[in-house]
């Protein structure tokens, strides 16, 4: 087998959304990840969260490395471009095709190693760009494809399958990134849609670098006891801090908030992210309050998710670097070319 | 006798004294008054403190090498002094700064040696320890001036041009070129022997160095996308780009820029920026040199598998590893015809000069879009960042961008289905679409094993359909890329066959060979694959020399393995100690040989 596409049968009544497009619409080829895997619930999340936008496919790019994660982008939105990259390097790819064109929708899919070990350099540099994409991390602290090896977010004293438990410190991707700069950064748990897919719309559609770091079980290398990268112990210390509802543009906040509890952040498009705070004293947008919350949770041995910090405010790399608006790949020639006229000018210079 | 016009002069310094504005302004000097010069640095990789020196060859032949004699030396290091002096050809003159006595020992019987107080003249025309220095590095121009007979209202234009929005500059320049030129007219005897005479041979020609023509040449042929990571001696190709879009790609209602610049957090992220923004449809491009070539191997492979366009620069240093990094090779070849991992090869351009930086990274673009592949463009140190004499850049007005097999929202709408590498031309080029045009234009851009459809294959027949074709293409790309520059007498069974930079140095040994009865034919590639006329050439010919800058005779192992040329006739003549090459060392190289043949 090397790939399998899937009958385009639908129920006549799959409801639509404004495109006309069903949610099956946005599938994408069978998966060949082991059957309970949990980036094939990240996969999931992501095909409704872009359904539920109405994001017309061929405007949604698709990029990624290499490792499990990074097949993943095969298994959604068909109709999408992809970019399969080499190892580590996709954060550069999605740089290069956003400063081409501003105007796309990217969406980048990585793993534990492909971002925090080999790519290490090229994650921490698009997030001090604040490149406009949305950056999954499906963290599952293993190297599947090479059968089971630690990654670099392996908790000091997880113990992998057959072997000790791992001693070396691992690294956060939410507080590196915080440190870094990012913009929107959240974390969540494959097995949580209803918190993951508000959180990917919301990624999408900041204007900025979005990073989602995912808990995302290896049921084949580190699912077992001992392992806190496991589905058992995922479900057992992760709690919400801090839920969001995305509302989209026009759209009245129409949910019911317990006083003091809600706290909604416009976005550069029109809608809104709404913070349903569990921790009342919680604020999203501070990056200090979001870095020693997190420290905290961490000394406790907690897993706290949702969406930890926003800032509307900083632009991305175009406004950094004062680009024009619309896509550069597509200015017509003649506004480029200086023209004879000006290199014979040119030319008194050097003489 | 005197000579005119055929004089070489070097000028010893040391690192960040500011020498070369002074040196720049020599050159330029002689330039104008319309006789052909070579400019040369060679620095150290330092910020200040180690000796640098500077050549400038005055050759009313107009030859663009080097020359391997030095006629006239300016001992401004006293660290270095000993080796420049022994550097002087007998009957030259070594000129040195006698504010401070000079060793007995420091002297030579065959030269003629002038020393003149710069410095004490200096301290006491000018104010503050940073204007003493600079003033001196001038008065040793305006000495040269007197010994040289080089005009002073030219030096004098020049000098006000230069410093039009600090006229007090223009003084004080001014009067420390009149503080070497009356001291040499004093106590010299003016001109020497050796001397400048105005002519007019440098109409409509420019002095540019081959990495501001490269980065301008970028801008004429529309990229949009720049990325790179600083490295020695390629920086200031990008920092050209830069200063172009600035003064031409502005928008004039938003000031917004039509171009983005990427600095890298190393060359691997910088090609990764090129390779997206070329899927994206923009003309992107990378300048780089070896060291940055070795890190880009691994998206190298992947753009010529998955048929990416991507243009990039490797302005050459002298290898391996860091090396010599101010220093000149052609030591590349090998690494980029076949970088990267696996059954890879890659299109390589091999500009000679600073017009041919121009009008090749146009060419460089056209070929990367149009063969959907990587395309390196292979200039040096030595054509990176000297001044050398060229004819003034132009600009066709009908050129439009060759964007490839590009399908088009229009073409989709009329298509039934898109498949990205089917060869329906039977050129080996597929046909491509860019993210965002139309629905029915996506397809999957991947590394790994992939069908003619672009879907994920580890099916043994459905592989080799896919690297098959990349020979097909190949083939066509051999018949793309640029000839060779051909001169051929039938009367001639030897030959030389070079390139790049080597070019200067072979065609003035050609003069010198053809005055001392030796007639060769000459052959100097352009691009990697060689299309048959290398072949034919070769072909041809009893012997062919072959000669280029590096140890390994890279460029003949190249026409060994892509050209089937017969090794028995090839012979190496390699320079590779980090200088250019000169045309000495040819025709050396060359008596040698045909010496050796007479023997035999």
């Amino acid at each position: 087998m090397t790939y399998i596409s899937k009958p385009n049968i639908t129920h006549p009544k799959l409801p639509k959304n404004k495109l006309g497009m069903t949610a099956r619409e946005y599938e994408g080829t069978v998966s060949t990840l082991c059957a309970g895997c949990g980036h094939d619930s990240i996969t999931a999340a992501i095909i409704q969260a872009v359904f539920e936008l109405d994001l017309e496919p061929h405007k949604l790019a698709k990029m990624s490395g290499i490792g499990c994660s990074s097949k993943t982008p095969a298994y959604f939105v068909s109709q999408s471009h992809g970019f399969n990259s080499v190892h580590g390097r996709m954060p550069s790819v999605t740089t290069g095709a956003n400063a081409a064109n501003r105007d796309l929708t990217y969406i980048g899919v990585s793993g534990d190693g492909d971002s925090l070990s080999i790519g290490m350099g090229q994650f921490a540099h698009v997030i001090r760009r604040n490149l406009d994409m949305c950056y999954i991390i499906e963290n599952n602290g293993v190297y599947g494809l090479t059968k089971g090896q630690y990654s670099a977010s392996a908790d000091v004293g997880s113990t992998a399958k057959k072997g000790p438990a791992n001693k070396q410190m691992p690294i956060d991707p939410v507080s590196t990134a915080i440190g870094l700069g990012a913009t929107y950064i959240a974390r969540s748990f494959s097995g949580d849609k209803q918190q993951l897919v508000p959180l990917i719309k919301g990624a999408l559609t900041h204007k900025g670098f979005s990073l989602l770091d995912i808990i995302s079980p290896c049921v084949t290398f580190n699912d077992h006891e001992g392992s806190t990268k496991s589905y058992a112990h995922t479900r057992q210390f992760y709690h919400h801090v801090i839920d969001a509802d995305f509302v989209p543009p026009a759209e009245e906040i129409k949910a019911a908030y317990e006083e003091g509890s809600a706290m909604p952040v416009l976005l550069h498009d029109g809608s809104k992210i709404v913070f349903r705070k569990v921790d009342k004293d919680y604020d999203p947008t501070s990056r200090a309050a979001a870095f020693s919350y997190l420290r905290d949770s961490v000394n406790a041995g907690e897993i706290i998710t949702g969406l930890l910090y926003i800032d509307e405010e900083t632009g991305d790399m175009h406004d950094l670097s004062g680009s024009v608006d619309g896509p550069l790949s597509k200015i017509p020639y003649d506004e480029l070319n200086p023209g004879q006229e000006n290199l014979a000018k040119l030319m008194d210079r050097y003489r | 006798m005197s000579t005119i016009n055929d004089v070489v002069i070097k000028i010893a310094t040391v690192n960040g004294t500011g020498s070369a504005s002074a040196n720049g302004l020599l050159m330029k000097s002689i330039f104008r008054m319309g006789v052909p010069v070579v400019g040369k640095n060679f620095f150290p990789s330092n910020i200040q403190g180690l000796p640098t020196w500077y050549e400038v060859r005055v050759t009313r032949d107009g030859f663009q090498s080097r020359s391997n004699r030095v006629d006239v030396m300016v001992a401004m290091n006293a660290q270095t002094y000993s080796k420049d002096m022994d550097e002087v050809a007998t009957g030259g003159w070594l000129i040195y700064d006698s504010t401070w006595p000079r060793s007995r020992l420091l002297d030579r019987k065959d030269i003629t040696v002038l020393g003149i107080p710069l410095s004490k003249m200096c301290n006491e025309h000018f104010e503050g320890v940073r204007a003493r220095i600079l003033m001196k590095n001038i008065a040793y121009v305006g000495a040269l001036a007197a010994l040289l007979n080089i005009d002073l209202a030219v030096i004098t234009q020049l000098l006000e041009e230069t410093f039009a929005s600090k006229k007090h500059l223009v003084a004080s320049n001014l009067e420390a070129i009149r503080l070497g030129y009356d001291y040499a007219k004093e106590h010299f005897s003016c001109p020497l022997s050796n001397s400048v005479a105005p002519m007019d041979k440098t109409k409509d020609h420019v002095m540019i160095d081959g990495n501001t023509a490269a980065g301008l040449g970028c801008v004429y042929a529309g990229a949009t996308v720049g990325a790179w990571y600083p490295i020695t001696p390629s920086t200031s190709l990008m920092d050209a780009y830069k200063f172009f879009c600035k003064q031409y790609r502005m928008d004039k209602e938003s000031g917004g820029k039509k171009f983005c610049i990427v600095q890298a957090e190393d060359e691997l992220a910088a090609i990764g920026v090129v390779l997206g923004a070329t899927w994206n449809g923009a003309r992107a491009f990378t300048p780089t040199s070896g060291p940055g070539i070795s890190l880009m191997n691994e998206f190298i492979g992947f753009a010529y598998f998955a048929e990416v366009p991507a243009v990039i620069f490797d302005v050459q240093r002298t290898g391996p590893s860091t090396g010599m990094p101010t220093r000149t090779q052609q030591c590349d070849f090998l690494l980029c015809a076949y970088a990267s991992h696996g059954d890879t090869k890659h299109v390589l351009l091999f500009p000679a000069n600073p017009e041919e930086c121009f009008y090749m990274s146009v060419t460089a673009f056209d070929l990367a879009d149009s063969l959907q592949t990587p395309v390196m463009v292979l200039t040096d140190l030595d054509i990176g960042m000297n001044d050398w004499m060229c004819p003034d850049l132009k600009w066709d007005e009908n050129y439009q961008p060759d964007k490839g097999k590009v399908l088009t929202a229009e073409d989709l709408d009329s298509v039934e289905r898109f498949e990205r590498y089917l060869d329906v031309d039977g050129d080996g080029i597929p046909y491509r679409t860019l993210p965002g045009d139309h629905p029915k234009g996506s397809y999957f851009t991947r590394g790994s094993g992939h069908n003619k459809y672009g879907m994920y294959t580890e099916d043994s027949a459905e592989y080799k359909e896919v690297v098959d074709r990349l020979l097909v293409k190949w083939e066509t790309a051999r018949n793309m890329v640029p000839v060779p520059e051909i001169e051929y007498s039938k009367f001639n069974n030897t030959a030389i066959l070079s390139v790049g930079s080597c070019d200067g140095a072979v065609k003035e040994a050609l003069v010198e060979l053809k005055e001392k009865n030796i007639g060769l034919n000459y052959c100097r590639v352009k691009s990697f694959p060689f299309n048959d006329d290398v072949k034919n050439f070769i072909d041809k010919h009893e012997r062919v020399y072959v000669i280029e800058q590096n140890r390994d005779a890279q460029l003949r192992s190249l026409l060994i393995l892509d050209a089937e040329a017969d090794s028995k006739k090839l012979v190496s003549m390699l320079h590779y100690d980090g200088m250019p090459i000169n045309a000495e060392f040819v025709v050396e190289k060359v008596e040698e040989e045909v010496a050796k043949g007479r023997a035999a």
